[in-house]
């Protein structure tokens, strides 16, 4: 049983990982139509600007905070010279760009800080709490606490202020939302921008448990987009459950069955969640207009 | 005489092929050539997928690494001949194109995108971890193909890279040709169409499931020849074949050149397999270079490199 509640433990912090990369795809998915691949850089220049920022003699809590402004500036950044010209091009050039741009974040972030595997000291010290048999880091609870205030957060945010609304406004008609003199532009910046900080916070949250280098991006993108598929896309709560769902299924196969196949499993579970529901678990159904 | 598209891109295609060779300074010349012949091989075989049907899969590099990985087991362990393990290798690919494809077809933009990237990952981790059969990450020798040593029997002696330059070369137009008239054929014009309007299509009677996975299927045969002649040149191959980077290579080079164009295709794997060639020079930078080429091309040419140029000309001379 502690072997069980120790895997359940670990898949919860990954997947509050994950799942906080899923909330950032869900945001600019639904201001814009766009996955943005470029996710998971986001999470990189989080841990890896506030690496630096430490290391040049800033307090952690104020190194954090730049790094999620900066990046913050770099998705804003993204959006008005990547995103923007290319409005209403198909999908496949929209996928190109944001792989375009991901690669291009990590080339810039190899040239400007370098190779190397980077940590910073947790924010509650390494001593492991025990939980029935099981262990947990200090810091697998600030991420998850950060995953749920996130969530949290955007849920106010989406239903309790006028500019949340917008969003949600634009996300469902871009045409009908500019009619009622919703200006969308600042709405597709600022989903950047959140989006961005969101990974940035993650990132933050999470190196010191797994450390970050200039390439953990991609893999981190990827999960997190399977996470918010399987959620169902554009859902915010479905990015929550999907996310973690995924890090707890990865921990079960890798304590399991293989450690070498726990990505493998991730991706048989997304292809029989699709092909079961291809909505995602807490998508609607849509239908295409002819 | 006004020659049809078709015979002009075939003509292109093999004027270059065979004219370059006279320019190049060194043998090293023969190796990027034939480097990209194979990659615009695979690249053919996307603008069927991409540009014909318009579906997309960030997948295939999966089905080059079942052709490569062919070449490199069925010798060994069935011991087949390597260029009957590069057959073997495409029927293969071309059934489990099949199997899979028929239930991810189904879904379509960004779906189809991630589960077939997911097939491609998983193609590539299985590689990687069954290591007593493949080697592992480490990689394995390939035999080789011998067709060389026939050719120098009967007085045609050519280096080793003089030969993989002619020989990719030559597999290279027969798969363009293959491609262009399937374009032109029933076949063609039913993904034409689906592409246009799927709802459109079935209304004047094409099987749309059916096309996309010929469509499918067709692509990966030959992203596995592709992968197949890979491996016999570098008589070595690893699981970066099949890895996620190779496939997001081939759907950028298709779509850089032109997804609608199979010249267009095999001018953007032209410049992608040249690109890292000119740039070692500038190693570090590489990345940050292949990352503003693909923002710059999709942003501001989106039907490609070739068709849009080819257009501005068009569009002076009238």
């Amino acid at each position: 049983m502690p072997e069980l509640l120790q895997f359940l433990l670990s898949g919860i912090t990954v997947g509050a990982v994950y799942a906080l990369v899923a909330l950032g795809f869900t945001i600019i998915y639904n201001a814009s139509d766009v996955v943005n691949f470029a996710q998971g850089e986001f999470v990189m220049l989080g841990g890896m600007i506030t690496f630096f920022a430490h290391a040049a003699g800033l307090p952690l809590p104020l190194a954090a905070l730049i790094a999620i402004i900066v990046t913050a500036a770099i998705g804003v950044a993204l959006n008005k010279l990547a995103i923007e010209p290319a409005r209403g091009a198909p999908v496949v050039s929209l996928i190109i760009i944001t792989i375009g741009a991901s690669i291009f974040i990590r080339g810039a972030t190899q040239l400007v800080f370098d190779k190397q595997l980077h940590r910073f000291p947790a924010f509650s010290g390494d001593q492991p709490i025990l939980i029935g048999g099981a262990t947990i880091l200090p810091q697998s609870l600030w991420v998850i606490a950060g995953a749920l205030a996130v969530f949290v957060c955007l849920w106010l945010f989406f239903t309790r202020t006028l500019i949340g609304r917008a969003v949600l406004a634009t996300a469902n008609n871009r045409v009908a939302a500019q009619l009622v003199g919703i200006n969308t532009k600042y709405v597709m910046t600022l989903s950047f921008a959140m989006s961005a900080a969101i990974g940035a916070l993650a990132g933050v949250l999470v190196t010191p448990i797994t450390l970050t280098s200039y390439d953990v991006g991609l893999a981190l993108a990827l999960k997190g987009f399977a996470a918010a598929m399987l959620g169902g896309m554009g859902n915010p709560k479905g990015a929550l459950v999907g996310g973690l769902l995924l890090g707890v299924l990865e921990a079960m196969t890798a304590g399991y069955i293989s450690s070498q196949y726990k990505d493998a499993a991730a991706f048989v579970v997304i292809l029989a969640v699709l092909f079961a529901m291809p909505q995602g678990l807490f998508g609607r159904k849509s239908t295409d207009r002819v | 005489m006004r020659l049809s598209s078709k015979a002009t891109t075939l003509l292109i295609l093999a004027a270059v092929i065979a004219i370059a060779p006279v320019f190049f300074p060194s043998s090293y010349y023969f190796r990027v050539g034939s480097l990209i012949f194979v990659n615009g091989l695979a690249v053919t075989g996307l603008v069927i997928l991409i540009g014909y049907a318009g579906q997309i899969s960030l997948g295939h590099a999966g089905f080059a690494g079942i052709g490569a990985y062919a070449c490199a087991l069925a010798p060994v362990h069935l011991g087949l001949h390597p260029a009957l393990a590069a057959v073997l290798g495409a029927l293969l690919s071309a059934a489990i194109a099949y199997l899979v494809g028929r239930p991810i077809l189904r879904l379509k933009g960004y779906y189809l995108a991630v589960t077939s990237l997911g097939f491609g990952i998983l193609v590539s981790m299985v590689l990687s971890n069954e290591a007593q059969l493949t080697g592992g990450p480490d990689g394995m020798a390939v035999p080789e193909l011998g067709l060389r040593a026939v050719l120098k029997a009967i007085g045609i002696d050519l280096s080793n890279t003089e030969f993989w330059y002619a020989f990719s070369g030559l597999v290279l137009v027969l798969g363009a040709w293959l491609a262009l008239n399937l374009y032109h054929s029933p076949t063609g014009r039913a993904l034409r169409a689906l592409h246009g309007s799927e709802v459109a299509a079935r209304t004047v009677g094409v099987d749309v499931a059916h096309y996309k996975l010929v469509a499918f299927v067709l692509s990966a045969i030959y992203a596995s020849v592709s992968g197949s002649l890979l491996a016999l040149q570098n008589k070595f191959i690893t699981p970066d074949v099949a890895g996620f980077m190779h496939s997001i290579e081939m759907v950028t080079m298709t779509v850089l050149g032109g997804a609608g164009s199979v010249l267009g295709a095999i001018l953007g794997a032209a410049i992608l397999t040249t690109l890292p060639q000119v740039l070692t020079i500038f190693q570090e930078y590489e990345q940050l270079m292949l990352g503003l080429v693909m923002m710059l091309v999709m942003i501001f040419m989106r039907e490609g490199l070739l068709p849009s140029i080819t257009r501005r000309i068009r569009g002076r001379a009238e």
